[in-house]
C-alpha cells in the first residue's frame, strides 16, 4: 500500500509527460532521419537543408513573422493605452465594456474568421497583409489588455501621484514612472500575442488572400500531400523557437518578482 | 498677524454620498509643524490631497503664499508629499528617487548630485545612493521618501501618516527626528496622524478633525487642557463627562453646578439653570478627605485597576454615576474599595464641551 502510494504519483506525472511530449519527440528525431520512411535510417542535416533552400517556405516564415510583430506590435500599444484609460475612468457601463472587450478570447476561433472574411469583403478591402494585420491585431488585444490591466491594479497609485507632486507632467509621468512599472506585463502579454499570431491557422485561413500565405497556413497545405521530413524540420525549429520564448516569459516574470 | 504660509478657506468635498469635508478653513504659520489629527474616516488625508493638488475641492480656495493654487495642478504647487505607504519609485536606485525631482527642475547634474548627496547625509542615509527601495527597511525607506520630498525645498512639506508603518520604538525615535529636522530647516510641516501622543508631542499647533469638520485648533496644550467640543475631550487622553446644571455664578465668575446629588465648582460663564457638559480629565479628579475646591461631592471608592504605572480608579457617586480616576500607580497606599471619600478638582480645569438650555434634548 505505502509503494502504492510512492509510484502512483510518479507513474502519473510519467504518463502526462509521454502523452505530451512523446508525439512531439517524434517529430524532432524524424526530422533528423535519413530516410522519408517511418524507420531509422541514420542521422542526417538533409531536411534543414532542404528546407531552408526552399523559397516558398521561407517567404511564408517572413510573412508570419512580419504579421506577428506588426500585429502584437499594434495591439501592444492599443492594450496598453486601453488598460491605463479604463483603470483611470469610472462609468457606469465601464464592467459591460471591459467583459465585451475581452470576449473575443472565448469566441470559436472559425466564428471569428468568418466574421472577418464577411466584413472584409462587405467592406471590399482586398484580402491579403493588410486584412490579416487588422484580423490579428483584434484578436492580440485581449492578452495585452488583460495583462497590462492586472498589473495595473496591484500597483500603488500614489507612486505615480509621488511624480506629479515632485513635480511631473502627467505625460512625463507616463515615461517615467507608469511605463517602466507595467513594461513586464506589456511585453509578456506581447510575447503571447506574438506566439497566438504565429501559429494562428484558422482566421488566417478566412483572412488572407491568394498572395499571402503565413507559415502555419503552408505547413497545413504541405499536410495534404502527406507528411514530409521537411515538415519534421521545420516544426522542430519552431519548437526551438517556443522553448526560447518561454525561457523568455519564465525570466521576465522573474524579474517582475523580484523588483516587487 | 503673523505670517501665514498657506491658506485653506472653507474646503468642501463631496464622494458620492459621503461628504469627506465639510467647511475646514485654516491658517498655517510659515515654519509651523501643524498637525491634522483624527479618526481614520475623518476627511484628513482628502485636505491633504487637495493641498497638494491631487484632489479637486467642490467648494473653497487653497492659498499659497498668498496665491490662489486650487486649480493648480500638482505639479506647479509648491508644496511636496511624503505618502503614507513611501510611494518610492521601485525601479530607480534612492539617488534616482531622491534627484527626481531635481531632474524635473533641470538642476544641472552636479549641484543635484551634490543636493542629493547632502539630502543623503541630513536623513542618515549617506552611502545608501545606489541600493534600490526593495533591499531598504521600512525606516529607511520612510527616511528616503521624505529626502526626495525636501530636496526641492518646498514652501510646505506634506506628510500623510508617515510613520504609520513602522513599530512602536522605530516610530518614537523618527518622531524625534522629524521633529528636529523640522525646526532646523525651518520648513512648515502640515502632518497627519491618528495618533494623539504623535500630534502631543511633536507639533506646533494640531487641528482635529471630525466627520470632514475642525473640532478645534490649538496648542497641545489647548487641546489636552482646554478641549471645545466633546469629541475633542474623549478623543485625546481619558476624560470624564460630568454633565451638570448651573445653580449660581459668583462674582469672581465661579460657577456653582448641581452634579450627581452634590455641587460642583467650575470656571466659566454661564446663566443659572443652563445644562453645562464639562470634560475633567481623569489625572485631575482628587478623592480624600480635603475640601479646599469648596465642592460637596462624595462618592465611595468601587474598584481599582492597576496598569503598572498608573493606578486607575472607579468612583461610585450616589446617583449611580461613575467617575474614572487616574493616579499614580506603585504609591503606598490605596484607599480601600468601598470607603466613602470626598471628591473634588482644580475648578480652573475642568472645560466646557457643551452647553444647552434646559429642556433643550440633547
Amino acid at each position: 500500500m505505502k509503494k502504492l502510494g510512492k509510484w502512483l504519483p510518479r507513474l502519473y506525472v510519467a504518463v502526462l509527460l509521454a502523452i505530451m511530449y512523446l508525439p512531439i519527440l517524434v517529430v524532432v528525431i524524424y526530422s533528423f532521419n535519413d530516410t522519408k520512411l517511418f524507420q531509422w535510417e541514420g542521422f542526417t542535416l538533409d531536411w534543414y537543408r532542404k528546407l531552408m533552400t526552399n523559397r516558398v517556405i521561407g517567404q511564408a516564415f517572413w510573412n508570419s513573422v512580419k504579421l506577428a510583430v506588426l500585429s502584437s506590435g499594434a495591439a501592444a500599444v492599443l492594450g496598453t493605452v486601453g488598460a491605463i484609460g479604463m483603470s483611470q475612468s469610472h462609468f457606469k457601463t465601464k464592467g459591460l465594456l471591459e467583459n465585451v472587450s475581452i470576449i473575443p478570447i472565448m469566441i470559436p476561433e472559425i466564428i471569428l474568421g468568418m466574421a472577418y472574411l464577411a466584413f472584409f469583403t462587405y467592406l471590399q478591402i482586398p484580402f491579403g497583409m493588410v486584412t490579416l494585420v487588422i484580423a490579428h491585431t483584434a484578436f492580440c488585444i485581449p492578452y495585452i489588455y488583460l495583462n497590462v490591466k492586472a498589473r495595473l491594479a496591484g500597483l500603488d497609485p500614489s507612486i505615480g501621484e509621488a511624480a506629479l507632486d515632485l513635480g511631473a507632467s502627467r505625460t512625463r509621468m507616463f515615461w517615467d514612472i507608469t511605463l517602466p512599472m507595467i513594461f513586464p506585463a506589456v511585453a509578456s502579454g506581447t510575447l503571447l500575442a506574438f506566439a497566438m499570431s504565429m501559429d494562428d491557422v484558422v482566421i488566417s485561413f478566412f483572412a488572407t488572400g491568394p498572395q499571402v500565405t503565413t507559415l502555419p497556413l503552408h505547413i497545413y497545405s504541405m499536410l495534404k500531400m502527406g507528411v514530409t521530413p521537411e515538415i519534421n524540420a521545420l516544426c522542430t525549429i519552431m519548437l526551438g523557437v517556443v522553448f526560447l520564448g518561454a525561457a523568455l516569459l519564465r525570466l521576465l516574470r522573474a524579474s517582475r518578482k523580484a523588483q516587487q | 498677524m503673523e505670517d501665514t504660509i498657506l491658506s485653506i478657506e472653507g474646503i468642501h468635498k463631496q464622494f458620492d454620498t459621503v461628504k469627506a469635508l465639510d467647511g475646514v478653513s485654516i491658517d498655517v504659520r510659515r515654519g509651523e509643524f501643524l498637525t491634522l489629527l483624527g479618526p481614520s474616516g475623518c476627511g484628513k488625508t482628502t485636505l491633504l490631497r487637495i493641498i497638494a493638488g491631487l484632489e479637486h475641492p467642490d467648494e473653497g480656495r487653497i492659498l499659497l503664499n498668498g496665491q490662489d493654487v486650487t486649480d493648480w495642478e500638482p505639479n506647479r504647487r509648491e508644496v511636496n508629499t511624503v505618502f503614507q505607504n513611501y510611494a518610492l519609485f521601485p525601479h530607480m536606485n534612492v539617488e534616482r528617487n531622491i534627484s527626481y525631482g531635481l531632474r524635473l527642475r533641470k538642476v544641472p547634474k552636479e549641484e543635484a548630485h551634490r543636493r542629493v548627496e547632502e539630502m543623503l547625509e541630513l536623513v542618515q542615509l549617506a552611502g545608501f545612493g545606489q541600493r534600490m527601495p526593495s533591499q531598504l527597511s521600512g525606516g529607511q525607506r520612510q527616511r528616503v521618501a521624505i529626502a526626495r520630498a525636501l530636496v526641492c525645498q518646498p514652501a510646505v512639506l506634506l506628510l500623510d501618516e508617515p510613520l504609520g508603518a513602522l513599530d512602536l520604538q522605530l516610530r518614537r525615535q523618527m518622531q524625534t527626528e522629524l521633529k528636529s529636522l523640522q525646526k532646523r530647516l525651518g520648513i512648515t510641516f502640515v502632518y497627519i496622524t491618528h495618533d494623539q501622543e504623535e500630534a502631543l508631542n511633536m507639533s506646533d499647533r494640531i487641528g482635529i478633525l471630525h466627520n470632514g469638520r475642525l473640532e478645534q485648533l490649538g496648542t497641545p496644550d489647548d487641546i489636552y487642557e482646554r478641549p471645545i467640543t466633546r469629541f475633542a475631550a474623549q478623543f485625546i487622553g481619558q476624560s470624564n463627562m460630568v454633565e451638570a446644571q448651573v445653580l449660581d455664578q459668583d462674582p469672581d465668575g465661579l460657577l456653582t453646578l448641581r452634579y450627581a446629588g452634590g455641587t460642583i465648582k467650575a470656571k466659566g460663564q454661564a446663566q443659572p439653570g443652563e445644562l453645562l457638559t464639562l470634560s475633567v480629565r481623569t489625572e485631575r479628579v482628587k478623592y480624600g478627605k480635603d475640601t479646599r475646591y469648596g465642592f460637596d461631592l462624595s462618592g465611595t471608592v468601587k474598584a481599582h485597576t492597576y496598569t503598572g504605572g498608573m493606578l486607575r480608579t472607579t468612583l461610585l457617586l450616589p446617583d449611580g454615576q461613575e467617575l474614572t480616576v487616574s493616579g499614580m500607580g506603585g504609591s503606598d497606599e490605596r484607599v480601600a474599595v468601598g470607603t466613602q471619600v470626598h471628591i473634588q478638582w482644580d475648578p480652573a480645569c475642568s472645560a466646557i464641551v457643551e452647553r444647552r438650555e434646559p429642556g433643550e434634548k440633547a
